[in-house]
């Protein structure tokens, strides 16, 4: 009873009129007394409905009650043992609609949720800073090939429940970074780097081998990974296609997409100490209302925009964003323009990005996402002055990939099909993370990477 | 890590390098780039293989010094180490016996013409090459090109070796003069704009190959977007072959220019530091 009677911690954050200037990250994490309090707040269920809200199942009122008793390096364990990237994923799961909007005080009570997400990290975190991050145990090798594609979240949890398992595994990346989104896309005040690499780090412990600068399907094809004895492959190449609205003035300059303004500055370090330029002006207008497009938002503010604007077409109920991103977004003074739509861009006389033409919409009927669709209103059209335009309206699977395996079976939408296993309509093939579902989240990447190494080890047993 | 194994100078600011790329060397064909970064904080940025030995297990790269990260690449020597190389990349060109085929190419277009050139050859074209610089000195690889070529007509923009003028007026002379089944460009987006102004008049087939601005050469950033008969198109996995006579090359121009000031001032502090 008395448990239920504490309200919710709040997660200390950096003053926003400073981080807004930085790179830091915004939240600081719960210190252990505070952890230990929240921990408290958990009633144990008997059918405990939050683990039903994570994708990959994480024993939630376990590792919680082990913070309680302030065993914490045992909660960290608990949730490593169905969580490869614990302290990723408390940092960037939509919690508020997974683990912690089917926590009974959300469900049953009409009170805030446990903050699983915020135990979930402190877990993680403090493991890390403990210097005692164990190495999982593996099983003695069995000689066994098997590679992965790509070495985003999907990926890595494969390759970590592989070697687990005693497979040798290689990893073969695109880029010169390890991480995909994470690294890439991600920026550091809200997932710094050094965390993914100590999660790289464990990795390698295991025995996994990664090998950058390496494009299967054009550096190496799935015919030379089976001549070299690689017995079965998964597939995690991610939805790196960027989409554009194919608007007049769309390739002027200093318009582009979120996974260019991103890359530029998170993996090339343009503007901090890299080689690499970016565009990056006073009056920089965001087009989307998703996470990337607050990750963008936020960096464009960071980088020095007097207005950094978030435009979309619907309201702001409708947008896809986390709410945390969103609120984060506007205290550090960021401005949203709902229910605009770009029709055009215009430019000066040397090609670069003066102007946008916006229509403006209102909400109609729901659409096929069940969301309220927009509809422009005739004739309402406004037009504002921008310097920068980052297109953020979702991505596409990479057909590379798909399109160098030959019998590889894909959806129109170019996504790889698999079955509940994850296998592909090539039995040696397996798939999972944003190729198979389009974009998605880290975590259902992750847990489908599990899933795939799962199968594919009962497959290679039984052959 | 990719080791450079020989180093030479084509002309003072055109070097060309061998680079170990086992791997590279046994799968590239002809219009194939790499993607290379030199350092740790270094820009990746495109470049054509221009040969490959897939034996000693290395790729030729031609590379003309015309900023900071070419310079980065161009101040490296033999023994020293690229940080990252990436490739085979880009759709190869597409070789077929078409009959006679005018190769044209301008600055350092004329490294990557020349896998090109060989290619044509190989399938049994007649192969017409020209090749256009602005003084005597800046003329690359006229004698790989000989070696491959039927004819090889040299334009200079002040006469001081070969004929005096465009690349247009090489071409054109040919026109005039015989059928031609197709012709291939590359080099600067001004100069295939004309030739292909050029070639449509003439209504020959021409495929252009496009130099654009790149970050991740895979499909990923849209930084490599250009027109090609009014659809958006990403060189790096689209490319970087086009039919000429559809590119819109006055946008493919002014976007090449997105980083010009930025570039300008970056390649000031390069030198002015390597100077001290
Ligand atoms: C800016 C941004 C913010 C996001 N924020 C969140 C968030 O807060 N929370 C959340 O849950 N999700 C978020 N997402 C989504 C999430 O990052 C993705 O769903 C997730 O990363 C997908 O994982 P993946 O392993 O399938 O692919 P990716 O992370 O895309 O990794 C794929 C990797 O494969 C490599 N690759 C591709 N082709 C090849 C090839 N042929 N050979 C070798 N390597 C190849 C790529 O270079 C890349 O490194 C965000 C996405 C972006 C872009
Ligand atoms: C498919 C392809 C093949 C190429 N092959 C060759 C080759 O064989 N030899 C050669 O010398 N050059 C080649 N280039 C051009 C070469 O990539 C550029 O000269 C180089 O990137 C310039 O970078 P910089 O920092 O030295 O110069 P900067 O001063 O930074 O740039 C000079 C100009 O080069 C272009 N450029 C800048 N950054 C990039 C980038 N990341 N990617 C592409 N272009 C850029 C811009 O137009 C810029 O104005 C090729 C380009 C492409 C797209
Ligand atoms: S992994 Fe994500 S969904 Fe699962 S418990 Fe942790 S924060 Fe919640
Ligand atoms: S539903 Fe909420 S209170 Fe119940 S076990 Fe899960 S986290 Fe604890
Ligand atoms: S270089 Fe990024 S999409 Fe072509
Ligand atoms: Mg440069």
């Amino acid at each position: 009873k008395e448990r239920a009677d504490k309200s919710r911690v709040h997660m200390r954050e950096l003053p926003a009129d400073y981080r807004n200037k930085n790179n830091e990250e915004v939240n600081c994490g719960l210190t252990k007394e505070e952890a230990l309090n929240e921990a408290k707040r958990c009633l144990d269920c008997p059918a405990p409905s939050c683990t039903n809200g994570c994708p990959v199942g994480i024993d939630i009122p376990q590792f919680v009650k082990n913070i309680e008793r302030g065993e914490i390096l045992e909660a960290a364990k608990i949730i490593k043992q169905t969580s490869a990237l614990p302290a990723v994923c408390s940092r960037v799961c939509p919690q508020e609609k997974q683990c912690e909007a089917e926590c009974i005080y959300a469900q049953k009570m009409g009170k805030e949720a446990v903050a699983i997400g915020y135990l979930e990290r402190f877990a993680a975190d403090y493991e890390r800073e403990s210097g005692q991050m164990a190495v999982p145990e593996c099983a003695p090798s069995n000689g066994i090939k098997v590679a992965a594609v790509g070495s985003g979240p999907a990926g890595l949890a494969f390759a970590s429940d592989m070697a687990k398992r005693g497979y040798s595994v290689t990893v073969f990346e695109a880029l010169h970074e390890i991480g995909g989104v994470l690294k890439y896309g991600i920026p550091e005040f809200r997932l710094p780097n050094s965390i993914i690499d100590v999660e790289i780090e464990m990795l390698k412990k295991l025995g996994v081998e990664i090998v950058t600068n390496c494009i299967v399907g054009k550096t190496i094809t799935f015919e030379d990974l089976q001549a070299q004895g690689y017995k079965a492959l998964f597939v995690g190449s991610g939805a790196g296609l960027p989409r554009f609205m194919n608007i007049p003035g769309e390739n002027l300059i200093g318009v582009m997409s979120s996974n260019e303004y991103l890359t530029r500055i998170n993996l090339m370090g343009a503007l901090r100490d890299g080689d690499t330029p970016v565009l990056s002006g006073k009056n920089v207008a965001i087009i989307g209302g998703g996470n990337t497009a607050m990750d963008a938002v936020r960096t464009a503010k960071r980088l020095g925009a007097e207005h950094a604007m978030i435009v979309y077409r619907r309201s702001e109920a409708e947008m896809p964003a986390r709410i945390e991103e969103i609120k984060h977004a506007k205290e550090e003074g960021v401005e949203f323009m709902p229910l605009h739509n770009p029709i055009e861009y215009i430019g000066d006389e040397k090609g670069r990005v003066k102007q946008m033409r916006l229509q403006k919409m209102e909400l109609g009927e729901p659409d096929a996402s069940g969301r309220r669709s927009p509809v422009e209103i005739p004739g309402a059209i406004e037009t504002i002055d921008v310097d920068t335009v980052i297109v953020s309206i979702g991505v596409s699977p990479n057909p590379l990939v798909p399109s160098s395996i030959k019998d590889l079976s894909v959806s129109k939408w170019g996504t790889i099909t698999v079955n509940d296993g994850m296998q592909s309509s090539v039995p040696t093939i397996f798939a999972g993370g944003d190729i198979v579902r389009g974009g998605a989240t880290v975590i259902l990447a992750m847990g489908d990477g599990r899933r795939a190494a799962a199968a594919m080890d009962e497959y290679l047993k039984s052959c | 890590m990719n080791k450079i194994l020989k180093k030479e100078h084509f002309s003072p600011n055109v070097l060309h390098f061998e680079v170990e790329a086992p791997q590279i060397a046994k799968t590239r064909k002809a219009g194939h780039f790499v993607l290379v970064k030199v350092g740790e904080k270094g820009e990746r940025i495109p470049l054509t293989i221009a040969a490959s030995d897939p034996v000693k297990g290395s790729i030729s790269l031609v590379v003309q010094r015309v900023g900071v990260s070419s310079a980065k690449l161009c101040d490296l020597n033999e023994g020293d180490y690229i940080t990252d190389l990436v490739g085979p990349l880009g759709k190869a060109t597409h070789i077929e016996n078409y009959g006679t085929v005018v190769c044209a190419g301008g600055g350092v277009g004329v490294a990557p013409l020349l896998p090109i050139v060989e290619a044509m050859k190989k399938a049994g074209n007649r192969v017409i090459t020209v090749l256009a610089a602005r003084s005597k000195d800046l003329v690359i690889l006229e004698e790989q090109m000989r070696a491959n070529s039927d004819e090889v007509i040299v334009m200079t923009d002040d006469g001081s070796y070969g004929k005096q003028g465009l690349v247009t007026a090489g071409i054109e002379e040919v026109l005039l003069r015989e059928k031609v089944d197709m012709c291939v460009t590359v080099g600067p987006a001004i100069m295939m704009k004309f030739v292909a102004l050029l070639t449509k008049k003439y209504n020959v087939p021409t495929m252009a190959s496009l130099n654009t601005i790149m970050v991740d050469g895979t499909g990923m950033c849209g930084a490599c977007r250009i027109t090609v008969g009014g659809k958006i198109k990403f060189v790096c996995v689209d490319g970087p072959e086009f039919d000429a006579h559809e590119v819109d090359f006055d946008e493919m121009q002014m976007r090449l220019n997105s980083y010009k000031e930025i570039e300008t001032e970056a390649m000031k502090h390069y030198i002015e530091t390597a100077a001290i």
